[in-house]
Order: C-alpha cells, then structure tokens, then sequence
C-alpha cells in the first residue's frame, strides 16, 4: 500500500535514536532501582520494532522515555534530529489499558488531540472516517464503559492515530484482550502500520505476537535492564503462525530467555 | 417501556460480545432517570383496576372521620374548615388518580409533549407510588390525633396541623405586625443561598483546582486548609457582622464559607487522585496545560467535586438558618426566630414546613444537574 509519508525527509523525522541511556528510579522504600543500564538502539523510519523480555526488563521504561513523559538519568533520546525532552503529537503512546476518557464519548474521545492541538475545527472530519477504519462509527455516542475491551482498545489506537504520530509507542496494547480478539486486532495493527507507514515500537509479553508483527525483536533482560540482543525476522508478509521457520524463531528466543524448558536451558 | 424492564432485571454488566454492546448504545440512546418504582414494571392486566392507587383516598377519608366525629381535646384550639377542605380535596384527587390510572404513563418531556408529559409523569407517580402519599395522610391523621384530639402534646407548643395549616394560608402574604410574610421570607432566604452558595462553590473549586494542582499552592493552601476548615461557619458570625457590616453581606460570606471548605477538599482531593495515565495519554496527544486541567483533572474529578456541592448543600442550609437569626430583618431562619420569641408556635411549624419542602427541592436539583453532568457514570457508581 501507498504510504502517504513515503519520499524524501521521511527518514530524518520518523526515526528512532536511544544512545546510551540510563533511568534510576527511588523505590519508596529509599533504594535505587536500575531500570534500564546504558542501553543503546536505532529504529529506522517505518520499521517495526518489537521489545520483549520478562517484566521489570525496562521495556516500559524505555517507551516512556520515548514518549518524553520521563527524563533519563543518563543518556540521549532522538526522534529524527530532535531530541526528545517533553511528549509531543508526533510520537504516540498507546497503553495496556485503553484509558478512554470515561467522561467523553466516543467520538469526542477520538477528537481530543485535534482539541488539544486546537485544530478541531479543520479535521473534524478526519475522526469520522478514523471511526470507519476501525469499525466504531455505530458507537460514536457511546461512552467507553458501555464498549467491549476490543472496541474500547480499538478506539484507543483510533485516538492515537488523529493526530498522524511520526512514531506510535504501543505498551502492549493487547495484552488485555483474549486471544481471538488479540489475534484479530494484531491484522489491524499491521493493516493501519503498512497504510501509514507509520514507525512502531511495541513492547510486549507474547513472543508470537512479536514474531508475527515485527521487523526486528530487541530482547531485554532485568536488573538492571538492558538489551540483551536483536533478532531480525526474515519472514515474508503476511506471516504464518504455523510455518516451521515461525515455530524456529520461536524456540530460539524462548532459549535466549532461558523459559526454552529444564533440557534444553542445562544445555545452553 | 421495553428497557426499562430490562435496566430493572439487570444491571448493566460487562460484556465481550458486540450484540450486547449493541443492546446497551441503544439503551443508552435515550438517556432516562434510573426508574425507581418496582410496581411500573409490573404488566397491568386489561380492565381491573390497581386498588392500590385507591390507598391515599382511603387514608384521607380516615383523617376526615376522626377529624370530624372525634371531640377536641387541646383546650383554647381554634379549628378552622380549612383542613377539612384541604382533607375533601384529596379525596376527590385520590378517586380521580384511581378511576383514571390506567390513562398515566411516563413520558420524557420535550418542549413538544411538555404540557402533557409533566402531569402525565405526576400522577404515574401518584398511581405506582401511591402507598407513599397514604402514608403522609395517615402521619397528618396521626398529628391531628396526639394534638388536637387527645391532647397528648400540650398548646403552645404543639399545634395541630389543622392550625398549622391555617398560619401557611394567612401568613404567606405577611405574618402581622408589619413584618414580612412566608413568601416574601422564602424569596429572601433564596437569594441569600443562592448567592452565598455559588459563591461559596465557585471559590471552593477554584481553591481545590489550585491546591490540587500546584504544588507551590499545595504547600501554603493545605495548612490553611486544615485551620480554617474545620470552624464551624456560625462560630464566625460575630466577625463576620463586624467585618461586612450589613448583615446580608454577612449572611452571605457565612454560607460561601460553610460550602467552601467541603467543596475545596472534595475537588483537590478529586484533582489529585487523577489517574496519571490519562495525564500521560493527553500530554502524548499533544496537550497543553490549560487542556490537563480544565479537560482532564476537572471532568476526572468531577464525582468527588459533586460529592462536596453536596455536602455543601447540606451545610450551606444550616448556615443560612442560623446567620438568619442574627441581625437579617427577613427569611425563614429569621422567621422561626420571630416566631419563637412570641411562643407562636404555629408559625415555627408553618416555617418547618416550607422549609422540608424548600430545602428538599433545591437537594432535588441538586440530583438532577449531577445526573446531567455525571451521565457518563450512569451504570458506573451508583448513588
């Protein structure tokens, strides 16, 4: 499909750059918490790049950063040739939980980064065609807590793209949801990344889901977090799930985590 | 009503399937106040009358009788024919509402079906919820009993509601002695409320915004917080006479203080309890400032701002009854005052009244502009 970002400029300010970077928390019990340790990594522009390890790995920690909603204790983060200091509308975040505004409706919703950006007025017919694409148009007066978890996360990712983000960071933004509704929504997600072009990173806990969606897997390890290592997925699209090269990537990434089970981790 | 059956069966749970949140957008299309009565519910069968709906024609019938046939007790009474009349015309409504009962349904107003729906809607209620205005005959019937018939509760102190009745009627244009009457005390306690409590709400969520939301008014706004909060507005009053030197102003200053202080915690505590990712999802949509606070932590706030308004409310009314006794030359605290230091007691009662009826209807408003603000909670939390 046609990307209506495709040519040139593109590449500067879609890309991703994190250049040694280091985030310590204070715990609330006074200790220092490591949550990610001079970690290094490049997302070119349009590629989609998953995070995944065992939680307190620092891939959240990471995604906020990249969102501009923390600072890092050390380090540089780059979108493009800007260096990311606070959240901007170009780089989108889209969390676990929906976190539709309870008290808007759908439609209005799916109209607050117009509104926050004040340029309702001109786009206003950008949310309904936004709703069509992800089928909600029948919902636009509904309130969030009347949608079911795939519509109210649906709508979520709908909110995120009205702004047309550069760079969409997405908290595993299906982890909720059960497995048919999840494998359903990861189509959509790819649908709407191959329409837009848009950057992706996605953290997530599903090892096929990464394999599924991703470009290139950045494996991490906790305490203190960092990357382990980066897997390219060299599989055609649209993937199969049962194809053995699938099936071998994932027995790969399953040892590198040492979950590979009791043999085969006594042997690496 | 077909969904109302249904809202009555189930409450709305959480669903999975797109058919069921299909059902709900529909219920959700026409926005309606949860029904209440259980007996709406019920399907009525073809050509019997509920006898029911007969209950407060009944109960009034009762008081009637013994109001009539049964000898006065208090000594010095002087009852009037209004109660007796007051008594005959429910009666006749109680008869009306049973023999028409089947002609009332609940409609939803609109500027179209106004005229029609608003009583429509009022003698529904009179008909499923008749054992209600029964049970009010029967405490008036009870009153008439203890006071006037047997004497059990002695003059002056205890009127019967026949006198209390009568003292509504002549004092509602002026109660005597060149002094102000009921409506024009009404009027005058209406604005004084109005005024302090909009006031008082206004500054209240401005103040619980600020300390809410900044930490610098966090630091110096708490500790004053904690002072000032908890003195009861009346303790006040004598500075607050010296300070404003007209006694409205006064009463005024004391009800925007008494609804203030709850108003002000409510909303920083509602401000500050914002859940954080819904800070962090604006802010990554592009928000500024200005867009955090007054579209994020004010709407995510606004249930614990309305639970404030109404505890508020509540205060406000106690303040406004007290600051009426000093000083102010009109109102109902005032008049209950009035009344009192000339042991008409009778009047003290006519007060009480229209007071329950007055105070209640502004809660009753209260209810229905939180109903409106808050619907995207109905379903939600409940109370």
């Amino acid at each position: 499909m046609a990307s209506p970002a495709t040519g040139h400029g593109r590449d500067d300010a879609w890309s991703l750059r994190v250049v040694d970077v280091s985030k310590h928390f204070l715990a609330p019990d006074g200790s220092d918490v490591h949550a990610l340790e001079g970690t290094s990594l490049s997302v070119a522009a349009g590629e989609l790049v998953s995070l995944v390890g065992p939680s307190g790995c620092g891939k959240s920690t990471l995604l906020r950063l990249l969102a501009g909603l923390e600072t890092p204790s050390s380090g540089e983060l780059w979108a493009g040739n800007e260096r990311i200091a606070e959240p901007s509308a170009d780089r989108g975040l889209i969390f676990q939980d929906p976190n539709l505004f309870p008290w808007l409706t759908v439609r209005k919703n799916l109209q607050a980064g117009l509104v926050a950006r004040g340029v309702l007025r001109e786009k206003r017919h950008e949310v309904e065609e936004l709703m069509r694409l992800v089928g909600l148009e029948a919902f636009a007066n509904a309130y969030p807590h009347q949608l079911s978890g795939g519509m109210a996360q649906r709508a979520a990712v709908a909110r995120a793209l009205v702004n047309h983000p550069h760079v969409l960071l997405l908290d595993e933004p299906l982890g909720a949801l059960d497995a048919f509704t999840r494998m359903r929504m990861q189509d959509e997600v790819l649908r709407l990344w191959r329409a837009r072009g848009t950057t992706m990173l996605l953290v997530t806990h599903d090892i096929d889901e990464a394999i599924y969606m991703s470009d290139r897997i950045v494996l991490m390890t906790p305490r203190p977090g960092r990357i382990e290592r980066v897997i390219d997925v060299r599989l055609e699209r649209p993937r199969q799930r049962n194809d053995p090269r699938f099936l071998a990537l994932r027995a790969e990434i399953l040892e590198e985590l040492h979950f590979a089970g009791r043999a085969t981790s006594g042997a690496a | 009503m077909a969904s109302q059956g249904l809202e009555l069966a189930a409450p709305p749970a959480p669903t999975v399937s797109a058919g069921a949140d299909i059902q709900q957008a529909g219920e959700m299309a026409a926005p309606r106040p949860a029904v209440r009565d259980v007996a709406a519910a019920r399907p009525q069968r073809r050509g019997r009358l509920s006898l029911l709906a007969l209950l407060p024609a009944v109960a009034a019938a009762v008081a009637l009788a013994l109001h009539t046939w049964l000898p006065n007790g208090q000594k010095g009474a002087n009852p009037t024919r209004l109660y007796p009349a007051l008594l005959s015309g429910m009666i006749a409504f109680g008869v009306f509402v049973f023999l028409t009962q089947r002609l009332w349904r609940p409609i939803q107003p609109t500027r179209r079906t106004f005229l029609y729906a608003v009583p429509s809607n009022v003698l529904h209620w009179c008909v499923v919820n008749a054992p209600l205005p029964a049970a009010g005959v029967l405490l008036l019937c009870a009153w008439d009993l203890v006071t006037l018939k047997f004497a059990l509760m002695p003059l002056p102190y205890f009127p019967g509601p026949d006198a209390v009745i009568q003292t509504l009627v002549d004092d509602w244009a002026s109660a005597g002695q060149g002094q102000p009457g009921l409506f024009e005390c009404m009027t005058h306690s209406l604005a004084l409320l109005f005024c302090g409590y909009l006031l008082g709400a206004f500054l209240g969520v401005t103040c619980g915004v600020l300390i809410g939301w900044f930490r610098l008014a966090r630091y110096w706004g708490m500790p004053v917080m904690k002072l000032v909060g908890p003195i009861p507005a009346t303790a006040l009053i004598p500075m607050s006479l010296m300070l404003f030197h007209s006694p409205m102003m006064s009463a005024v200053a004391l009800v925007a203080l008494a609804v203030w202080f709850p108003v002000t915690m409510l909303t920083l505590s509602g401000v500050m309890n914002v859940r954080g990712s819904y800070l962090d999802v604006a802010r990554t949509l592009g928000a500024r400032p200005a867009y955090l606070i007054f579209r994020v932590a004010i709407p995510a706030a606004a249930p614990s701002i309305f639970v404030g308004l109404f505890m508020g409310l509540g205060a406000s009314f106690l303040t406004l009854v007290v600051a009426e006794g000093v000083g102010v030359q009109a109102g109902l605290g005032w008049y209950i005052d009035w009344a009192r230091a000339y042991s008409d007691y009778s009047k003290v009662y006519a007060a009480l009244v229209i007071m329950t009826a007055y105070f209640s209807t502004i809660m009753t408003l209260l209810f229905k502009v939180r109903d409106r603000v808050l619907v995207w909670q109905k379903g939600v939390i409940k109370w």
